[in-house]
């Protein structure tokens, strides 16, 4: 089924104060689509993460997002330093920010876990020294 | 519980108020850690917190959550109060600690919402 682009998005190092505006201009969007107030939650607290990520973990990177008539399809891709070990990334609790960024509400260990959660399919690939892309898709 | 009540009960002074305060908050979420109110929290419930960045009212706008007090009389950035008046989020500000905001409010019938199980 053919997919539309709706979202690309530029996303720096440490932006900390444009964190979220990516995700809040989705929100927007799909709900002028007629996107269900639910399915709309979950892919925007997915994109938030995935955005709050790019920001505190990564080198920079940037999101796109996808619609097709089944799904909303969000990735997230950076230029690095990957994750380095992807199962203890996963878990909940488990972090490697630093104390300026918890001081900021996240690193808590509950990112990927969220979206995990709140994704129906979820591609992660990344290893250390490589770039990081994720593929997080909500049916609709 | 209105939300009028709340204001007395803890004392809450206006920051933002995008509308009337004549309805119904039933569940409570007292919580510095921004992902963990991602992970956990329902629409519509109200947040307490001691965290006063603008991240604060894009987790709010993300989740649903429609009004936000900030304890311990921690008075927000600018930039916070800006994002909330944008965003339609009402924003309070308590001179109580955040344990006794949480148990006025719990002793006045709020609950605590739902939790998922993460393990």
């Amino acid at each position: 089924m053919k997919e539309q682009m709706i979202l690309k998005s530029r996303i720096e190092k440490g932006d900390f104060n444009r964190g979220g505006e990516n995700s809040s201009k989705l929100k927007e969007l799909l709900r002028k689509l007629g996107v269900t107030a639910d399915i709309n939650r979950r892919v925007t607290i997915v994109t938030y993460e995935l955005e709050m990520n790019i920001i505190i973990h990564s080198d920079g990177g940037g999101i796109n997002v996808y619609v097709t008539p089944d799904a909303v399809k969000v990735v997230a891709e950076d230029s690095g330093p990957g994750i380095e070990d992807l199962e203890k990334a996963l878990q909940p609790g488990y972090s490697t920010a630093n104390d300026e960024i918890r001081n900021m509400g996240f690193g808590a260990g509950m990112g990927l876990n969220n979206v995990e959660y709140f994704s129906d399919e979820l591609e992660i690939d990344t290893g250390p020294g490589k770039r990081t892309r994720i593929t997080a898709v909500i049916n609709l | 519980m209105k939300l009028s009540g709340i204001i007395s009960l803890l004392q809450l002074e206006p920051l933002v108020e995008p509308g009337g305060v004549e309805f119904e908050v039933t569940t409570a979420c007292g919580c510095d850690l921004m992902s963990d109110v991602l992970a956990f929290t329902q629409e519509k419930t109200l947040l307490l917190t001691g965290l006063t960045n603008p991240q604060v009212v894009r987790t709010a706008e993300m989740t649903g959550i429609k009004v936000i007090i900030f304890v311990r009389g921690k008075r927000p950035q600018q930039e916070t109060i800006e994002l909330a008046r944008e965003k339609g989020i009402y924003l309070y500000l308590s001179p109580k600690p955040m344990f006794e905001c949480c148990g006025l409010l719990y002793e006045k019938g709020l609950n605590s919402e739902e939790i998922r199980k993460i393990i």
